[in-house]
């Protein structure tokens, strides 16, 4: 199995990987677009608004997600000392500040007009403000601290406390009182979005789910060729 | 068998995680419940040291029948249907903002029952249907 990272296999992999998402990924975006913004219905209450939620809540989910991931590499990293793990978080970092970032915006922009506010200091959206704040340490952590392992011990370090965030912020609607609303899609139970809702939603969130795959291999890819240039011993 | 390094780590690092864990734990669980964005009605009736000077926040749903608009005053109860606080208000009101919704009024506290509101916000649920589907619950409702 570690064949497939130890020889050059991977780019051949990555190569063909990103030509198959590149050949769905705009029929895909098209077709995700279209339902959500034109073929959905509006919402009882909110009106068109509720088209940012489409956008909102995968950018959001993979935002939770990503940090995850990396948290979780990062604790496997600094415990086996994998060489090729700090590569794949290294690769996934910006994406989640990115979509972080689209989710505190658009969910800002959804607040004027429904809630009366573009911000408030509640539980959810400041917990969201820590996340990219994380997210922000990582990434400098890496660009700051030239010696490679410190780095990454530093920057693991940093991921493994942040895991904690995470649970804070997928709970904090129901923990404490916020402003922001509880999930409505529920894991076990039925969720209160109308299915003519949902289906758009998911449709979007494997939109984003490809987009973000296509961004992490061609970041991937230049992380494994800086390497190999770097030390070729290394791999 | 894992070598010696490998398992000190380990062991380092879960009891780095723990401790911060615990510390952040604490940190939330703060007595003076500043992490709740608002308050409700039955809170405002059981706290003790109510600062009336200071702006605070208190939410729940408007109770239906109670909003009452006279010469630009805004006056609506607050329910969390335990208890009730009674909201008046000058200014713009958000869109969403409607009896049997969720609000919630920034301002400051007059008495245990009455509050005058700065601003208000609307709360929104985590119901989404489409308008026709609303139309259809309403009728089977009647």
């Amino acid at each position: 199995m570690f064949n497939f990272f130890y020889n050059s296999n991977i780019f051949t992999w990555i190569e063909k990987l990103t030509n198959f998402i590149n050949s769905i990924f705009f029929a895909l975006l098209i077709a995700g677009l279209s339902f959500a913004l034109v073929f959905s219905p509006p919402d009882y209450l909110q009106g068109d608004s509720v088209r940012i939620m489409y956008v909102h809540v995968p950018a959001a989910w993979i935002s939770l997600a990503s940090f995850s991931c990396i948290a979780l590499l990062s604790i496997l990293n600094f415990i086996f000392k994998i060489k090729h793990l700090p590569l794949i978080t290294k690769s996934i970092a910006p994406i989640g500040l990115v979509f972080t970032c689209i989710a505190i915006v658009t969910g800002s922009i959804w607040g004027r007009p429904t809630w009366g506010t573009f911000w408030a200091w509640d539980a959810r959206i400041s917990s969201m403000l820590v996340l990219a704040l994380f997210y922000l340490a990582f990434i400098f952590i890496h660009k700051l601290v030239s010696d490679e392992d410190r780095a990454n011990k530093i920057s693991s370090i940093v991921a493994a406390f942040g895991l904690i965030n995470i649970p804070v912020i997928k709970y904090s609607v129901e923990w404490w009182s916020t402003l922001h609303q509880p999930a409505s899609i529920k894991i076990t139970g039925s969720s209160s979005i109308h299915s003519s809702m949902l289906m758009p939603l998911l449709l979007m969130f494997f939109v984003l789910i490809m987009y973000c795959a296509l961004i992490f291999l061609m970041k991937y890819k230049t992380e494994i060729i800086r390497i190999k240039r770097k030390n070729l011993k290394r791999l | 068998m894992l070598p010696k390094k490998v398992k000190k780590r380990a062991s380092l690092l879960s009891i780095f995680l723990l401790l911060s864990v615990i510390g952040v734990f604490l940190i939330l669980n703060e007595p003076n419940k500043n992490i709740l964005y608002f308050n409700s009605p039955t809170d405002i009736k059981i706290s003790q040291d109510i600062n009336y000077n200071k702006k605070m926040r208190v939410g729940g749903m408007v109770k239906k029948n109670t909003l009452n608009i006279k010469n630009q005053e805004i006056r609506f109860i607050i329910t969390d249907f335990k208890n009730e606080v009674e909201v008046s208000f000058k200014g713009t009101i958000p869109n969403l903002f409607a009896e049997g919704k969720g609000v919630v009024a920034e301002g400051k506290l007059q008495d245990k029952k009455f509050f005058i509101a700065e601003r208000i916000l609307a709360k929104h649920d985590e119901n989404y249907m489409p308008p026709e589907l609303k139309n259809i619950m309403k009728e089977n409702a009647e």
